[in-house]
């Protein structure tokens, strides 16, 4: 089967993507297929046209591969493609626009404001800000709503932290949130089709909890992989992940970020397109579950062609 | 998902054929003739094939020492060619001299900011790295001395000072002569080791040459660390290690244990270059073409950057280092200043202990003068909205003139004078 790899593109997660794209593409090399590996630059559609691959394999992540542009000239093309849907993926990467849908659906996700550069600059939002603390308390966590790396996500422990958070957070996109900080285990759950992966918590290596930027710096951070819960436990966070992943109309694979706390677990964004890299969490999820890498790919590539198996 | 790989992710996408890059410290090498490269690797070829594709000595090619010892005269040193060893770029020689004074824990002074490229031989060496504040005239002496005398009383000595004294990567400043001899007198009386990276000493566009610590020294505690990449080509990976005997046998050693040798081709290349060229002609071309560029950065910075930017003004080298309000972090500015296609490298890279946030090295050799004004209008222009943006956020109010001292120029360097946090 001739199969295009789609990776790179403009977004700040290049990097990630061109890892994740290396290798599905080894891996669609040594399950036997047609390996097109393109680079997602002004002459996408072009090559996708000239070539007419079976199947795209979309390795992009951030703005531009993973909000349903380059989905939607896939749909247009004709092609079949990996992963979410256009509009799945327009959900999934504004985290905004995805905090509505789950909390109208139900799904627990922390409590939020959101504002768009505009409402600072033109209507005087800043007045606004004073009600933060009694409606979401400090610590919060401010972050850009488009955007899926650690990038741009800061903490603000009081009042006095939050213009500057909210500078750093408005580089990546017009429009940030501030969210309640939820204190808990980190998990992801990584969902295949329709059936979820084993959870894996990510453990920051002692330290501060507060410190946010810590707990993104290589080595303080290891993975455990089927996480320890109890058996309510794990059956609380995969109900509220595949509520998420359902929610936003998710398919072909994704994987939901939570934070189990007191309270039972809170969803905090889906990854519609997650990275496949030698150290990302959906592959050593599907590891877990006794899935090679390879077996992975082409059960993506199975649901894509036959979205029906899921 | 980890920070410092989504930083490396960021510099990545500064790669990007589209992007006005300011971030790299790339010499111009688009103006060395052709003709000249292709005829001297033919007479390679043909003279010397077998020498030029064959293993060398450790220390190098007397030729080679012969063409350093034409470099360091130009500026008033004159080492013995004994002391001398050849290396792969300036930066093996910084990580040999590290591998051997260095042990774990071990002290080493620096700069602050320092060069961005030592940060990571200093790390993994695993040096306590103590970084001593810069201002315009370079490295603050009687901070270094507080220091020293803080390790005094821990019973620590430092393994070395390094500094670059002449035009720093990144700041831009250069070591003033006063500093110079008090650097290396104290050298002297505490039987402290220097090292000095000497990269872009030649590279003066304006003001008078200063002596090297070098030649202040005499070299007895002064290691001298010299490249060929800024003032012939990066590419050739040519640079050298002056240093006295005792530590130039252990250098030798580790030399032989990284990599026999240095090329010997492209010791070929240099010793060809300076048989049949004039190099000065061609080092004085590069300063001519960056002191348009440097004037093209400077006028574009007061035309783009707003009133609470500071910036250095560099007398020669590569780089710019421009520092904003504190409450810019710029590695998120790099984030915005990618969506306009323009990238710098965030002033963290410099420092080993997260200071530096707020500033940005910004290089002039590396773009043309209309790329570069561009440039900095664009990086101007994020930074002009992040400053308004967090007027509206805090209700401060907006274009108040940056603080600003007696007698100095507008925006002009005012970067971590006494009593300033460093932010």
């Amino acid at each position: 089967m001739k199969v295009a790899v789609l990776k790179g593109g403009r977004s700040l997660e290049r990097g990630v993507s061109l890892r994740t794209g290396a290798r599905v593409e080894d891996a669609l090399g040594r399950l036997g297929h047609d390996v097109l590996a393109l680079e997602a630059d002004a002459g996408l559609v072009k090559r996708l046209g000239e070539e007419r691959p079976d199947v795209a394999f979309v390795a992009m992540h951030g703005p531009g591969g993973e909000d349903g542009t380059a989905q939607e000239l896939l749909e247009i093309l004709g092609i079949p493609f990996t992963g979410p849907s256009v509009a799945a993926c327009a959900r999934c990467i504004d985290k905004v626009l995805a905090k509505h849908e789950m909390r109208a659906a139900g799904v627990p996700t922390p409590d939020w404001f959101a504002f768009n550069e505009t409402a600072f600059r033109e209507l005087g939002a800043a007045d606004a800000l004073g009600a933060l603390e009694e409606r979401l308390g400090f610590p919060l966590v401010v972050k850009p709503s488009r955007g899926g790396s650690a990038l741009g996500v800061k903490f603000a422990a009081s009042w006095f932290e939050v213009p500057e958070a909210l500078v750093a957070a408005f580089s990546y996109d017009d429009r940030v949130l501030l969210e309640r900080f939820v204190e808990g285990r980190e998990l992801a759950v990584s969902v295949l089709g329709a059936e979820p992966l084993p959870v894996v918590e990510a453990i920051p290596a002692g330290g501060d909890r507060y410190d946010f930027e810590a707990r993104y710096e290589i080595g303080r951070t290891t993975f455990a992989c089927p996480a320890e819960l109890g058996e309510a436990e794990t059956a609380a966070v995969i109900e509220a992940a595949l509520g998420a992943y359902e929610t936003l109309g998710c398919s072909g694979f994704s994987r939901v970020d939570l934070i189990l706390g007191e309270d039972g677990p809170q969803v905090l964004e889906v990854n519609a397109i997650p990275g496949l890299t030698d150290t990302s969490l959906l592959p050593q999820a599907a590891e877990a579950a006794g899935m090679s890498f390879e077996q992975l790919v082409e059960r993506i590539l199975d649901l894509a062609l036959k979205p029906a198996a899921a | 998902m980890m920070r410092s790989s989504a930083m490396r992710d960021l510099m990545a996408v500064t790669a990007r054929p589209d992007v006005i890059s300011l971030a790299g410290g790339l010499p111009d090498t688009s103006t060395f003739p052709p003709q000249t490269f292709a005829a001297q690797m033919t007479r390679i070829a043909q003279e010397s094939a077998a020498e030029a594709l064959q293993y060398g000595p450790t220390e190098g090619f007397k030729e080679t020492v012969d063409c350093i010892a034409q470099v360091m005269a130009a500026e008033g040193m004159l080492p013995d060619p004994e002391d001398v060893i050849v290396t792969t770029g300036g930066q093996q020689a910084i990580d040999l001299i590290c591998k051997t004074l260095v042990d774990p824990g071990d002290a080493v002074i620096c700069e602050a900011p320092t060069y961005p490229g030592a940060v990571p031989v200093f790390c993994s060496y695993q040096a306590d790295t103590i970084q001593i504040e810069c201002d315009v005239d370079g490295m603050r002496i009687e901070e270094l001395e507080v220091a020293l005398e803080r390790l005094d009383g821990e019973g620590r000595r430092p393994k070395f000072v390094y500094s670059v004294p002449s035009f720093q990567n990144p700041a831009g400043v250069t070591m003033s002569l006063e500093r110079r001899h008090r650097l290396v007198e104290l050298a002297r009386r505490r039987e402290l080791l220097v090292v000095e990276d000497n990269p872009y000493g030649l590279l003066r566009f304006g003001g008078e040459p200063l002596p090297p610590l070098y030649q202040l020294d005499g070299g007895d505690f002064v290691i001298y660390v010299g490249t060929f990449s800024k003032i012939l080509s990066p590419g050739i990976r040519l640079g050298w290690a002056v240093a006295p005997p005792p530590v130039m046998e252990k250098i030798v050693l580790g030399k032989q244990a990284a990599d026999l040798c240095t090329s010997t081709l492209t010791q070929h290349f240099v010793r060809e270059y300076f048989a049949s060229s004039r190099w000065r002609e061609y080092v004085a071309s590069l300063v001519e073409i960056y002191r348009g560029r440097r004037d093209a950065m400077v006028e574009a910075l007061r035309l783009h950057f707003p009133p609470q930017a500071t910036w250095t003004e560099p007398e020669g080298g590569l780089f710019v280092w421009a520092t904003l309000p504190e409450y810019i972090d710029t590695e998120d500015l790099l984030a915005k200043a990618l969506r306009e296609d323009v990238a710098f490298v965030p002033g963290r890279a410099a420092y080993v202990d997260g200071r530096g946030r707020n500033s940005m090295r910004l290089n002039f050799s590396g773009a043309g003068e209309d790329e570069i004004r561009e440039g900095i209008r664009r990086i101007g222009k994020v930074v002009g909205e992040q400053v308004e943006l967090y007027g509206a956020l805090t209700g401060e109010h907006q274009g108040a003139p940056a603080r600003r001292e007696e007698g100095e120029r507008e925006n002009v360097v005012p970067f971590r004078k006494t009593g300033e946090g460093g932010g």
